[in-house]
């Protein structure tokens, strides 16, 4: 046991797992997970519990797997999330509960994550018990939207022995855990898991239902509902309304990693195509840019870029995703911005041209501006450019429900409760903060579903 | 999985279908949509409603074949099963306040302008429809048409039943004849409305189109159903599908739509084990 050095976690080789969709970090073995487990020094003050945006008890989970007690580590981690195997994978924990660590004063933080993750694998391959549906108490729950949020939300509320109902718009549970982060990087067989673990205990997961349409609001609380969470999250994408942008072979992250993830593209016998572009510019810098980027590259491209306005320092993805990007030859070309995508005679993408960027004065965040240097335009010969410059709050539910208040961005404004201007009604998530984090949406998931118990219980007393 | 409870053939390559989806038959209405997925392995595709019933909660699609997926759609009879169905997606159509209306429905694209003109007939509009196909035996809904429509013409490209000539040529004589029309509907394959929306422009009639995209999720998710309209970047699946003709890019739309040509065809071949000219 090393107390300065955190244990590697074990990967695919960047130049084998460039072409395939297999898992890219394989896990530790569980001799490794006890050796790291004891290097938590189970402090006094428990920094790391502040960091995590639900508040696992972490010295509790990695004390267990230290004593070699692993479906013990899982039940405490389960105590509070939804979805450990899935947080323990996409959580940029080195902004939450690993930055805080003890450990990493000096040296390597505790490795919370790859710990979190070792517990959670170990249950879904050795446990074999699934949850029983907790005693009813009688009142009924509908969220809307499958995604981290909303299957939170559904979790804890079932636990507390609600009748709970998820309305997913898609034909598959999952939100962006299916549509967006993609294969190599969540397997959906572990979200599979996960979802069926809450629906053994009583969640009814109702798909190809778009509240908005299929049903509105005002239905669910005709049919019986006394609450609604939603948590439709935040899948309008942004275009950059730049000349070009309706080529062929142009498409907003969501709908390239829509075909690959959801729809299953990358695999021949997927009824859905996806052009396999031998060069590929992806534009952004956020952690859905690099998802898009890695994905194209193991589409086969033999040159995949991403363009980003800012340097490189600033690049807002999680640090392990441009790590692996880069290892996995992804060229990345900062303080660049595109300004014209260029055609060919049959209306497809065969260029994209941009413009240098230095920093200027910095702004009121304090953040020195990108500014375009004059004449230093410069093509990119690709065959495919993949948008994701970000997302917003779908409107469909907010053109389509009275009483909701929206804020301009679009998001659905509630209060640090998740309450809307509608009675009955809560959201959270990316519907209300705009694109974040699934880890947020589940602290999200998680508050909506103690003032819907609160709400229900006060609406019960009158 | 949604049952399918009747399947109708209405000529060599359209089909028309009636499956039971209680969701979406209870809230669907004129101009709305919904997507389907044949099988677990199948891609979104979208398809107009064509009908719908309430109380027994049934909704009618009426499709071509055309490529993979609506081959395997059509080889499924009454009684089998579709994987996934959504809907009812989209704006449905503004009918309200207009006296007299052109309604001009293109091949397959009359299974979707029928429910529009009905809607109108129902509301006392007076209700002229051109509808236009290659040739005979791709008629479709002739005696629904006639049902709901004060005049009612038919066009052909062979002349084998009722005019020779496209439905433009129909509009026009009538336009000239001296008809007054408050708004043009038209459906059809995108050159039609593009040529249909020329000539309506010449007349400053007031056109709607109804769009149809490649679509994916069909909700506003991914952009795919882009189009630009007036300028400005739409999406079908949420702003449309119908839209004001005269402000629509239908180059950039008839680019769009062809940007699997390559893959369609290969899936076709694959399916029908066979070499496939398109």
């Amino acid at each position: 046991m090393n107390p300065l050095k955190a244990n590697q976690m074990p990967h695919q080789a960047p130049l084998v797992r460039n072409k395939n969709f297999l898992e890219v970090a394989t896990g530790y073995m569980p001799d490794i997970a006890i050796d790291e487990a004891k290097r938590c020094l189970n402090c006094k003050t428990k920094p790391c519990i502040s960091g995590c945006p639900v508040g696992i008890n972490i010295p509790g989970f990695i004390g267990k797997i230290a004593a070699g007690e692993f479906e013990e580590a899982y039940q405490i981690i389960s105590d509070e999330s939804s979805l450990p195997a899935v947080c323990g994978r996409v959580c940029p924990q080195e902004r939450q509960c690993e930055k805080k660590c003890v450990r990493g004063i000096k040296g390597d933080s505790v490795s919370i994550g790859r710990l979190e993750r070792f517990a959670a694998d170990w249950h879904n391959k050795n446990c074999k018990i699934w949850p029983d549906v907790p005693k009813q108490n009688g009142h009924k729950a509908a969220v809307v939207g499958s995604g981290p949020s909303g299957l939170t939300c559904a979790g804890d509320l079932a636990r507390m022995g609600y009748a709970v109902t998820v309305f997913e718009a898609l034909h598959t549970a999952g939100g962006v855990l299916v549509y967006g982060i993609p294969e190599f990087r969540l397997p959906k067989k572990i979200v599979e898991l996960e979802i069926k673990g809450l629906q053994s205990l009583g969640v009814d997961i109702q798909t190809n239902v778009v509240i908005g349409r299929s049903l509105t609001i005002d239905d669910l609380f005709e049919s019986g509902y006394e609450a609604v969470y939603i948590a439709s999250g935040a899948g309008l994408p942004r275009f950059m309304n730049i000349k070009g942008e309706n080529l062929k072979g142009v498409y907003s992250a969501n709908e390239y990693l829509t075909r690959i993830n959801l729809m299953k593209a990358y695999r021949s016998d997927s009824a859905t195509p996806i052009y396999h572009s031998k060069r590929v510019a992806v534009v952004g810098g956020g952690n859905v840019a690099m998802d898009a980027a890695r994905s194209a590259i193991r589409l086969g491209a033999e040159k995949v870029y991403i363009i980003y306005r800012r340097s490189f320092e600033e690049i807002p993805a999680r640090k392990e995703e441009v790590v692996h990007a880069k290892e996995e030859q992804i060229e990345f070309l900062a303080l660049s911005n595109p300004i014209e995508i260029l055609g060919d005679g049959d209306n497809f993408v065969r260029a994209i041209r941009c413009i240098k960027m230095d920093l200027g004065e910095p702004d009121q965040t304090g953040r020195r501006s990108p500014y375009a240097v004059e004449g230093s335009e410069f093509d990119v010969a690709v065959e495919s450019v993949i948008m994701a410059i970000g997302t917003s709050p779908n409107p469909l539910i907010t053109r389509t429900t009275k009483g909701l208040s929206v804020n301009n961005r679009g998001g659905i404004i509630a209060d640090e409760n998740g309450m809307t201007s509608h009675k009955g009604v809560f959201a959270g998530g990316d519907t209300v903060t705009g694109a974040a984090t699934v880890i947020k949406a589940m602290g999200a998931g998680k508050i909506a579903a103690k003032s819907i118990d609160e709400y229900i219980q006060k609406v019960k007393k009158e | 999985m949604y049952k399918i409870i009747k399947k109708e053939k209405l000529n060599s390559t359209v089909s028309k279908m009636v499956i039971e989806a209680p969701f979406v038959a209870k809230k669907a209405q004129a101009g709305q949509f919904i997507i389907l997925r044949v099988d677990s392995n199948g891609e979104r595709v979208p398809f107009t409603i064509a009908n719908y019933d309430r109380e027994k909660g049934l909704v009618t699609i009426i499709y071509q074949i055309v490529g993979a997926t609506t081959h395997l759609l059509d080889q499924k009879c009454a009684g089998d099963y579709i994987e996934d169905f959504v809907g009812p997606l989209g704006n449905p159509t503004h009918t309200g306040g207009y006296k007299k209306v052109a309604v001009i429905g293109g091949g397959v694209g009359c299974a979707i302008a029928y429910p529009v003109a009905k809607e109108f007939h129902e509301q006392g509009a007076e209700v002229h429809s051109i509808v236009g196909f290659r040739t005979k035996d791709l008629l479709i809904l002739e005696n629904e048409f006639r049902g709901v429509s004060d005049k009612y013409l038919i066009m052909s490209d062979d002349g084998s039943v009722g005019e020779k000539g496209l439905v433009t040529n129909a509009l026009e004589k009538l336009i000239e004849s001296g008809e007054k029309y408050d708004l043009v509907i038209t459906i059809g394959p995108l050159i039609m409305m593009k040529f249909v929306c020329l000539l309506t422009k010449k007349y400053d009639i007031k056109t709607v189109v109804s769009m149809n995209p490649i679509m994916i999720d069909g909700t506003g998710m991914c952009g795919c159903c882009r189009l630009t309209v007036g300028g400005e970047v739409r999406f079908a699946c949420v702003d449309g599908p119908e839209f004001d003709g005269h402000q629509i890019d239908f180059d950039e739309a008839m680019e769009r739509s062809m940007v699997y040509k390559d893959f369609e065809r290969e899936a076709k071949c694959n399916l029908l084990q066979m070499e496939v000219a398109e």
